[in-house]
């Protein structure tokens, strides 16, 4: 018997209601589609304050955090940026909480010499009232912008080689983490791929140490990003971590949060449409309406203005490989939804947001990021789509993008794609260009853009799928050329694209289909035998 | 290597070409001499708002027409004082870092100004710039004539300028970066391959928002 969250179409199911960007669209799948929905949210702690404490009382093989602070010596706490969680979290985001505990106790124990970094890496800075969203007023009155701020990667000044692995990973990383006595690094781990090693090692490191993880070939290595075991990306960034750890003393607090990401006017979102009450379905029809009849910008309000009701569901603490393996657990209790055999068809919305645009639009290159990147990985075991397969998407895909936050994108997309798509020529011939321009590393260093490599980086990210998947067909897409720049084909509707999607399917394809958001994974089983299978070059 | 220019007035400090040609004209050597000096420029002033609508060149050569007259010595010597004085304080926080960045990258940084050469020397002296390209005063018996050698420095002719130190250098226009606040200095920014829009004007916020060139707000940066 399937899970309850993997449900089977039968002639009298309800049509489904998918994500295309902002607005919601029905469509019509066939009699036999497997639709996976997420699992509903794990119940909330009932006092995170209690388990913060217990936490950095009872870490992971480490002593406790009280025991490993001295007065007068320097502290660095990193935390993670805006990417986490999608969307924003209702205040007091986890982060506040933990912070406002950990600068108590170290306050405790006169420890005075503190600074906080926000670990973005080579993502945009973060602003100041998104700053303050994520810390709280109290700290954010105290500390911004002297003792809080953030990693900027291009402060070469302020960057410190700490050697290479013994892959030859290159490992730079933020000064004041490297002479500080002690690091603490507060996480919110929303996926399986973020947290543990990637937490200092990707989050306060530079272009210089991310090019030997972020390029095609690691990414084309990575069954799948949320599965840290067979992922070339997350060895790569473990390598580096564990280099990190040995010259620096750090202690982890990771936290995980539910799924709930739809407050209750929105929660139908979540469910099987046939089990919607008439009065959830007339909101669904309403929201449907009104999204389909206001402008952009207010769609894009709707959804991101309201910040989600995510619930703390595990504080882990501790030594970095320990308290990562709990989180790991938490975060597949949350998500993981067994699933028997791969798809032929795998079929999926593209919703409004991505970890990179958050307070902006999102994107073609983002689309395609959310499409091959995001939406293909999350699976543990086997793809959930067969080797050579095909993924139906929808997204109206058009072209529009944030001036300020993705500038480098524009140029990408717009000068780059056109010339070729290939991830390892693109690497080969451009991306040492814009790891060197000038004018959007000052943007990215001073304004509120993305680093000029981050769009690279975003089209090496769908590489994996795009090597696995035969074709992608958007439906629904406003213009044909931007599908065409990211190799897709386009449909007018979702019958012309699964009709389109079994001319190179075997007869009766298995179609699945991925009903998000909110987030939900599919734990992929396949029989012994069963043909499609990718076969993972390197297992490391 | 590519080369990057730089625009100076509004690019890189938030003044423009008046305050040190008002600097040098109120330290003059004696009082008859000041009040001379401005009675002059301020006859002159609406035909430098006629040449500022029309074309930033005849602006320049009738704002410069004040110096007549102006020993050389003079000029020289009050040149470091005008940079003290009124282009340093005036300088963006972000300006600096910038033109490190382009120093960092291996380019050479050229300021390429309307302003006095004797002036922008001190200003490239000090943010690390390798090159200048500004306007000259013509003197006769070390004596300023009021006028501008040619080429004067503004609008198309910084596009030519610009081309031209290009291929002396042997740089490929395609990989040098321009810099600039002004939409009068769009000739120069389309002759390379990365036009870069710096506290753009209004209508230059407009056409790099249409063709998609980078725009920096440096008056915003942290110093």
């Amino acid at each position: 018997m399937s899970h309850p969250c993997l449900i089977t179409l039968d002639s009298r199911s309800a049509p489904r209601t998918l994500f295309s960007g902002d607005r919601l669209v029905e469509v019509d799948l066939p009699t036999g589609t497997r639709v996976l929905y997420s699992k509903p949210p794990i119940e909330p702690l009932k006092d995170v304050d209690a388990a913060i404490r217990y936490a950095l009382n009872h870490p992971e093989n480490s002593e406790p955090l009280y025991a490993r602070l001295r007065p007068g010596m320097k502290v660095c706490i990193a935390i993670d940026d805006i990417s986490l969680p999608l969307p924003p979290m209702r205040r007091p985001d986890v982060r506040e909480r933990v912070l406002t505990i950990v600068l108590a106790l170290l306050a405790d124990y006169a420890v005075d010499d503190v600074e906080i970094i926000i670990a973005t890496s080579v993502h945009r800075r973060m602003k100041a009232f998104e700053v303050r969203h994520v810390v709280g007023d109290r700290i954010f009155d105290k500390y911004w912008p002297d003792k809080l701020y953030n990693h900027d990667a291009e402060d070469k000044d302020n960057m410190v080689y700490l050697g290479t692995t013994e892959l030859g990973e290159e490992v730079e990383i933020n000064r004041r983490a490297v002479e500080s006595d002690l690091v603490i690094y507060v996480n919110l781990n929303l996926v399986p791929m973020d947290g543990g090693h990637k937490s200092v090692a990707v989050g306060l490191c530079g272009y210089r140490s991310l090019r030997a993880h972020h390029n095609p070939r690691v990414m084309r290595d990575c069954y799948s990003y949320m599965n840290p075991e067979t992922s070339s990306l997350a060895r790569s960034v473990d390598r580096m971590g564990k280099l990190v750890n040995e010259k620096l003393k750090v202690f982890t607090i990771e936290t995980v949060v539910n799924n709930r990401m739809f407050d209750k006017p929105l929660e139908f979102l979540a469910k099987n449409e046939d089990d919607l009450s008439p009065a959830e379905k007339t909101a669904l029809r309403a929201l449907r309406f009104t999204l389909d009849k206001v402008p952009q910008p207010a769609r894009q309000a709707i959804f991101q203005r309201v910040p989600s009701p995510y619930g703390v569901i595990a504080v882990n603490a501790g030594e970095t490989v320990a308290a990562h393996k709990k989180t790991l657990h938490k975060n597949y209790e949350q998500y993981c939804v067994p699933v028997e055999g791969q798809a032929d068809i795998l079929v999926t919305g593209i919703p409004y947001i991505s970890p990179y645009n958050v307070n902006s639009f999102l994107n073609p290159l983002l689309v395609q990021v959310m499409a091959q990147g995001y939406m293909f990985n999350l699976y543990k075991g086997a793809p959930m789509v067969k080797r050579g397969g095909t993924m139906i998407v929808l997204h109206p895909c058009t072209d529009l993008f944030d001036n300020e936050h993705h500038a480098p994108y524009i140029e990408f997309v717009h000068r780059l794609l056109p010339e070729t798509r290939d991830a390892l020529e693109l690497h080969r011939r451009y991306e040492r260009e814009f790891a060197n321009n000038a004018a959007y590393i000052e943007m990215y260093r001073k304004g509120n853009a993305y680093h000029p490599t981050h769009p690279f980086f975003m089209w090496y990210w769908g590489e994996a799928g795009r090597q696995h998947l035969g074709r992608v067909i958007v439906v629904g897409a406003d213009n044909e050329y931007i599908p065409k720049l990211l190799g897709w084909e386009t449909a007018r509707s979702m019958e012309e694209a699964l009709r389109m999607a079994r001319l190179t399917a075997p007869a009766n394809p298995d179609i699945l289909c991925l009903h998000l958001p909110p987030i939900g994974m599919a734990d992929v089983s396949v029989p012994p035998g069963a043909g499609g299978v990718h076969a993972p070059s390197d297992h490391r | 290597m590519p080369a990057s220019y730089f625009d100076v007035d509004g690019t890189l400090v938030s003044t423009n070409l008046v305050p040190p040609t008002l600097y040098y004209l109120l330290n003059q050597p004696t009082p008859i001499h000041v009040a001379r000096s401005i009675a002059r420029a301020l006859f002159k002033a609406p035909m430098m708002a006629w040449g500022e609508m029309q074309d930033r060149r005849i602006f320049n050569e009738v704002l410069f027409s004040v110096f007549e007259g102006m020993s050389e010595d003079r000029l020289v010597t009050l040149a470091d004082d005008v940079f003290e004085r009124v282009l340093k304080p005036n300088l963006y926080p972000g300006a600096r870092d910038l033109i490190r960045t382009c120093v960092d990258k291996g380019h050479e940084v050229v300021l390429i100004s309307g302003a006095l050469e004797v002036v922008v020397h001190h200003l490239a002296r000090h943010l690390g710039a390798t090159g200048v390209i500004a306007n000259k005063l013509e003197f006769k018996d070390r004596t300023a004539t009021g006028k501008l050698l040619r080429p004067v420095v503004a609008g198309p002719n910084k596009a030519l300028l610009v081309r031209d130190h290009a291929r002396a250098r042997g740089y490929n226009l395609d990989e040098c970066y321009a810099f600039s606040d002004s939409y009068s200095d769009v000739p120069m920014m389309s002759i390379v391959g990365y036009p870069v829009a710096v506290n753009p004007d209004r209508k230059l916020k407009a056409l790099a928002n249409a063709y998609h060139w980078p725009v920096i707000d440096l008056s915003a940066t942290a110093a």
